[in-house]
């Protein structure tokens, strides 16, 4: 078990030391020069010059990898080519953002997604089954942006329940604080995000445990377990539906790959202060630093959540041995 | 042939899978002939009578689902959207499942090194972020249908590498393949002719899968601006009608090509669904 986690945490750092190189030479080694977006090129030489030398721009390749690699182990992702500013700080205030909209809306459609699966399985063939099925098909199949869109269109603007984005009441507050996340105001600009999302996010949990359900149920330890004379709900929630769990904890690390995809779009529609926000401000801007620190912060998120999943993978199924 | 003809066959079957293969016939002849029959040009500002810009315009004999800020016309919009979504989609999920498959079958039938080296490359692939890298390389290689396409493939190839790779290590010690060794075929002749005639099926339904995906995925580049500025896709429509700030006056701007990308992607899901079904009766619920 020790064995395992070890090599799995050697694993993940392999791949991230993968990721930030490619990422480095990807940006480095691409046309287009990042002082030409930030200073005018109606501007002189000798500043431009100047700029450069700044922030290390004129140095080798390799000696600014190096640098790079030198500074990423202490956080530091260089300065902002836009507001000179450490990038990492706008960053960090970011992340917490993109947090607390994802993980509860994320964990709600799990969880409401693997009861609801369970359920329409276990009372198969009837026409609430279909119309459930084709129901999140349909949601599942619509783009996250538009379905967005329409919340908009219906709840805020026609209906007027919710704020139609921002994560308070612009000007409410003068800075970003942790106070600010105490308030009903950001409740009520959260909700509307968060209640999209958790539904859009709910579809595919809820089918893939139909599917796993629906071949659970014919196994023999649910026939057994309703022959030991177990009530239905015992047999439905203590056999069949623990037991198709797994399937469901295996995507766990697809479906949080596709959270991120999903936060870049929704914080977007919502105007949310997030990290994929911010990226996509970022790259409009051609402000690299931020760019890649908001990338490498979103791919570690993403591997972590990859390790957490496989270690509870195993937990779930004691089946499975670790090599 | 006959495997696609096998294939039709199957999904045909399902009540379902006809109506979605009839809904995808459908939006393939909208594709093909959509520029051809528009009844305007998609780009051209429309004048009302009264010699007046059309803005925002509700649908009418003249304009069946209404203009955009700019005059425009969206059913025409619509129907030059078809293709690119169709042309997109089908050759990032030929991408994806000829890579993914190639790269499974080889991990899987060789197992040890080879195996160690692909997987690791794989979980590298996987620990990237989807959208957020696809815009990333947009941005750095510029924006057009093919950077599209490389882009969308780069990043969905590695699942379907995991699950073929699965499948391929349990065919691997099936009988046929022992017996193909004895009668002297070479590794290369065991993985392409008797392995991977039986993955086929399993990585069909992954290229629906990921068809389904990459059609979502397009439109949400155009509708984070990072499609293809030449051409009309509905994303990109759905991406001004949202810069306008105007959308929420014209519901008819907004709703008709989500409605499109939902219809057309519940089809997907659904044949793909279909054959799976058949693969595997139990999903049947029976």
């Amino acid at each position: 078990m020790t064995a395992y986690v070890l090599r799995r945490l050697a694993y993940m750092a392999i791949t991230l030391f993968a990721m930030i190189t490619l990422m480095f030479f990807m940006f480095r080694l691409l046309p287009g020069d990042p002082t030409a977006t930030v200073i005018s090129p109606a501007l002189d030489e000798g500043a431009r010059e100047a700029m450069r030398r700044r922030f290390g721009l004129d140095q080798p390749l390799l000696t600014q990898y190096l640098a790079y690699l030198r500074n990423l182990t202490v956080l530091d992702f260089g300065l902002s080519f836009r507001t000179s500013a450490p990038a990492w700080e706008m960053i960090e205030l970011r992340l917490v953002n993109t947090l607390l909209l994802i993980l509860p809306s994320m964990i709600a459609a799990y969880a409401i997604g693997a009861f609801g699966g369970a359920l329409i399985a276990w009372h198969r063939g009837g026409k609430a089954e279909a119309s459930v099925v084709l129901f999140a098909t349909a949601m599942q199949s619509a783009p996250l942006f538009w379905l967005s869109m329409l919340a908009i269109l219906v709840f805020s603007i026609l209906l007027g329940w919710f704020p139609t984005g921002h994560i308070v009441t612009p000007g409410r507050f003068p800075g970003p604080s942790w106070r600010m996340y105490l308030t009903a105001d950001f409740l009520h600009h959260l909700a509307l995000p968060f209640l999209v999302n958790t539904l859009y996010q709910l579809c595919f949990p809820l089918l893939l445990m139909r599917s796993t359900m629906l071949s659970t149920i014919g196994e023999d330890y649910v026939e057994l377990a309703r022959m030991k004379g177990l009530t239905e709900r015992r047999v439905l929630y203590g056999h069949a539906m623990r037991n198709s769990l797994l399937p469901l904890a295996t995507t766990l690390p697809m479906i949080l790959g596709w959270a991120v995809a999903g936060s870049v779009v929704i914080e977007t529609v919502f105007s949310w202060p997030g990290l994929g926000l911010l990226m996509i401000e970022a790259i409009s801007g051609s402000d690299y630093p931020v760019v890649q620190g908001a990338f490498l912060l979103i791919a570690v998120l993403t591997i972590l959540g990859t390790f957490v999943a496989d270690l509870l993978y195993g937990l779930l199924d004691p089946r499975i041995t670790y090599r | 042939m006959a495997f696609l003809l096998s294939f039709l066959g199957a999904v045909w079957k399902a009540p379902t899978g006809r109506f979605s293969l009839v809904l995808l016939a459908l939006f393939l002849v909208a594709a093909i002939l959509g520029p051809l029959v528009a009844p305007h040009d998609p780009m051209l500002r429309n004048y009302g009578p009264d010699h007046k810009l059309l803005r925002l315009a509700g649908p009418s004999w003249d304009h069946w689902l209404g203009t955009t800020l700019m005059g425009r016309d969206i059913a025409s919009q619509m129907l030059h959207g078809a293709r690119p979504a169709l042309l997109v989609g089908g050759l990032t999920a030929f991408g994806t499942v000829a890579i993914g498959m190639n790269i499974g079958l080889v991990a899987g039938y060789f197992g040890g090194r080879t195996d160690d080296v692909l997987m690791r490359i794989t979980d590298m692939f996987l620990g990237l972020p989807f959208l957020p890298f696809i815009i990333i390389v947009l941005s750095l290689t510029g924006r057009s249908l093919t950077t599209i396409v490389v882009a969308m493939t780069l990043v969905m190839w590695r699942s379907t590498a995991r699950v073929i790779r699965a499948q391929v290590l349990s065919l691997r010690e099936m009988p046929f393949v022992a017996a193909a060794r004895i009668t002297g075929a070479s590794d290369l002749a065991i993985v392409y002719r008797e392995i991977a005639p039986n993955v086929l099926p399993l990585a069909l339904v992954n290229a629906a899968f990921a068809l389904a995906w990459a059609i979502i995925t397009e439109a949400s580049i155009g509708f984070l601006g990072f499609g293809d500025p030449n051409s009309i896709t509905w994303g990109s429509i759905l991406y001004d009608a949202y810069a306008s700030q105007t959308m929420y006056r014209a519901p008819w701007w907004v709703v008709p090509p989500g409605i499109a990308i939902m219809v057309l992607v519940s089809a997907v899901y659904f044949v793909g669904r279909a054959y799976e079904e058949v693969l595997n009766p139990r999903l049947r619920g029976i």
